[in-house]
């Protein structure tokens, strides 16, 4: 086999089987690892995934995996699997600028849970991933280095705000991706790349290091191109961390063996009845509801469950998020990290703090910002921020009411496919409605996972459902989604993201 | 209830100013027009009667949680000041904050 050929074989495989032929010694991590920079170096450039390459990094990570092998130390479960980290995470001397030009050239002392944990799995850290700047947006248009594409059609948008990080595992360019999802940055970007994304249970992974957006929804979680390979990135990020106070000390769900169990005879599927019909794209909804015949040739029972507080999602959420955005973005002030602009020495402190912020903030960012300085200011709280909490409060007890019902509950994760580039973005409310689906599980903040389950007739793009289940239930969404994606791939003959056109 | 009134640029400049950001009047009057359309649909919170619902503002109901007393690593100065656009003597150096005399 020539060195092309091999290198291809790599990454097309799967984290699991990296993992065991590492593990067995049939291949080098730093094998491994240099065909996935190779594909980086030979792809990256027409879909623009990655806003940093630590090659030197990469290479030394994995040639200290392979050493540990060779010395007979204990690896971790996925030693010496690449992994590509969304921009939002600090990883200490790494350049990390969360898509915002106003922490260009920024460089972390110190390192976020979620790399300290990728570091105890063993894990080779890729590099950092486009996005939406500061997680804010759904197709990483607002990214302020430029969109990352979609593999599937380098016109369209790969999602957002983890754009980057779900094109990456499409494009093979890594077999595992960490997101983040506030609103569905996990999901929505999964859906129209034909990937699999999990939001976690609110606390089930440590936000330590993780760059805020809005601290009571923000959530991070695996991106991969399987279920059972989300699993292992699932329980290599989770768990208590005493460093964030929001992380909750209980026992982590065990989703491998969810995934590995994949049956769900007897189980109740709950049909979401505010998120179907009306908006949703006629080929999302084909294939939806032919998964949910699958489901049902499984053993499974759907039934339709109607969550009527979920209409008023959408609007809650563009108060509650702008509201804490505008808060935490406050210490983007051009004093401590980050550009400063305008210290001619005669200009104060608050018109310097003003002139970075102008500068160095994009449209989507500015535009959040004040939208949540209106809702949090005095005369208007009550009526905005303090009626979207109340509506949040109404959105958790239709999920609770829903749960009495059904094990796990089902939607489309978004309403179309991937939509071109520049299509929505002087639309800011266009924009928001792709969020339609996955935003209540924020709000409520429970687990969703999506899952690819065909290309829409009409377009040939790929189509993602979701599938949500109780706070600390997270297992549940790794068993439903393994067994939903064994039946499909057993119909296709392979994973759907190997109909991706070649790049 | 509320239904939000127009809103100016005036009005924008003023929002923009407490948050410290000077926008152009281009950007002001984009932004009148594009806040105020988001305004008007997320005054939908205001359609849900919730007089006795409490206001949710975490997904946990998680109260007071702290860590141990102990003493852990932290940052040294120098690594702190190494990502701040301007330091001096160990310190963050910042543009002056009183006006005039």
């Amino acid at each position: 086999m020539n060195a092309s050929a091999d290198s291809m074989h790599l990454t097309s495989r799967t984290a699991t089987e990296l993992a065991a032929a590492i593990a067995a010694g049939d291949v080098s991590a730093r094998q491994v690892t240099d065909a996935h920079l190779a594909r980086i170096d030979a792809v990256d450039e027409g879909i623009h995934a990655f806003l940093h390459v630590d090659y030197d990094g990469a290479r030394a990570q994995a040639d200290a995996v392979d050493a540990k092998r060779a010395a007979g130390d204990t690896l971790g479960p996925l030693a010496g699997v690449p992994v590509a980290l969304k921009d939002v995470f600090t990883q200490q001397g790494i350049p990390t600028t969360a898509g915002s030009r106003i922490l260009e050239g920024w460089r972390p002392p110190y390192d976020s849970t979620v790399v300290t944990r990728l570091r105890n799995a063993d894990c080779v850290i890729l590099g950092k991933t486009n996005m939406d700047e500061f997680a804010m947006g759904s197709s990483t248009e607002h990214s302020g280095y430029g969109p990352t594409r979609n593999p599937w059609d380098t016109d369209r948008i790969p999602g957002g705000s983890g754009g980057g990080s779900a094109a990456a595992v499409a494009a093979f360019e890594a077999p595992l991706a960490i997101g983040t999802d506030t609103g569905g940055s996990i999901r929505q970007p999964a859906s129209v790349t034909g990937t699999v994304g999990v939001k976690p249970t609110y606390g089930g992974v440590s936000r330590y290091g993780l760059i805020a957006l809005a601290s009571s929804l923000d959530q991070a979680g695996p991106c991969a191109r399987t279920v059972l390979d989300a699993a292992h990135l699932h329980a290599a990020l989770a768990g208590h961390d005493p460093k964030d106070s929001t992380s909750l000390d209980v026992a982590v769900p065990d989703v491998v063996s969810a995934a590995r169990r994949a049956d769900v005879r007897g189980m109740k599927v709950g049909l979401v009845k505010q998120l179907s019909g009306e908006g949703y794209q006629a080929g999302v909804s084909q294939r939806f509801d032919e998964a949910i015949e699958i489901l049902r040739e499984l053993g499974a029972e759907p039934v339709e469950v109607s969550c009527p507080n979920f209409e008023y999602a959408l609007a809650a959420y563009y108060l509650i998020l702008p509201s804490e955005a505008s808060s935490n973005l406050a210490r983007f002030d051009g004093m401590r990290f980050g550009i400063r602009v305008g210290d001619d020495g005669d200009a104060n402190v608050e018109e310097v703090m003003s002139r970075t912020r102008a500068a160095g903030f994009g449209d989507e960012v500015k535009r959040r910002i004040m939208l949540g300085t209106y809702a949090l200011s005095s005369g208007y709280y009550d009526a905005y921020y303090g009626q979207a909490q109340k509506v949040r409060t109404l959105i958790a007890r239709d999920f609770d009411a829903a749960f009495n019902e059904v094990d796990v509950l089902v939607s489309p994760t978004a309403p179309t496919t991937a939509f071109k580039l520049g299509e929505k973005l002087d639309d800011p409310l266009a924009m928001y409605l792709n969020d339609v689906a996955t935003i209540p599980v924020n709000l409520a903040g429970n687990a969703a996972m999506s899952l690819p389950i065909g290309l829409a007739p009409e377009d040939g793009l790929p189509v993602g459902l979701q599938i949500m289940a109780p706070s600390m239930a997270d297992d549940r969404l790794y068993n439903v989604g393994a067994a939903l994606e064994t039946a499909l791939t057993d119909r296709w003959g392979h994973l759907l993201i190997e109909e991706a056109p070649a790049l | 209830m509320t239904s939000p009134t127009s809103l100016t640029p005036d009005e924008v400049a003023h929002l923009a100013g407490l948050a410290r950001m000077s926008l152009t009047d281009s950007e002001l009057a984009r932004y009148a027009g594009q806040l105020d359309q988001i305004l008007h649909a997320v005054d939908r919170v205001g359609e849900v009667a919730a007089d006795d619902v409490p206001p949710m503002s975490h997904p946990q109901p998680l109260v007071n949680v702290w860590r141990k007393d102990e003493v852990t690593p932290g940052l040294t100065a120098e690594q702190v000041l190494a990502g701040a656009p301007a330091a001096e003597d160990e310190r963050f150096r910042v543009p002056r904050i009183l006006d005039g005399e």
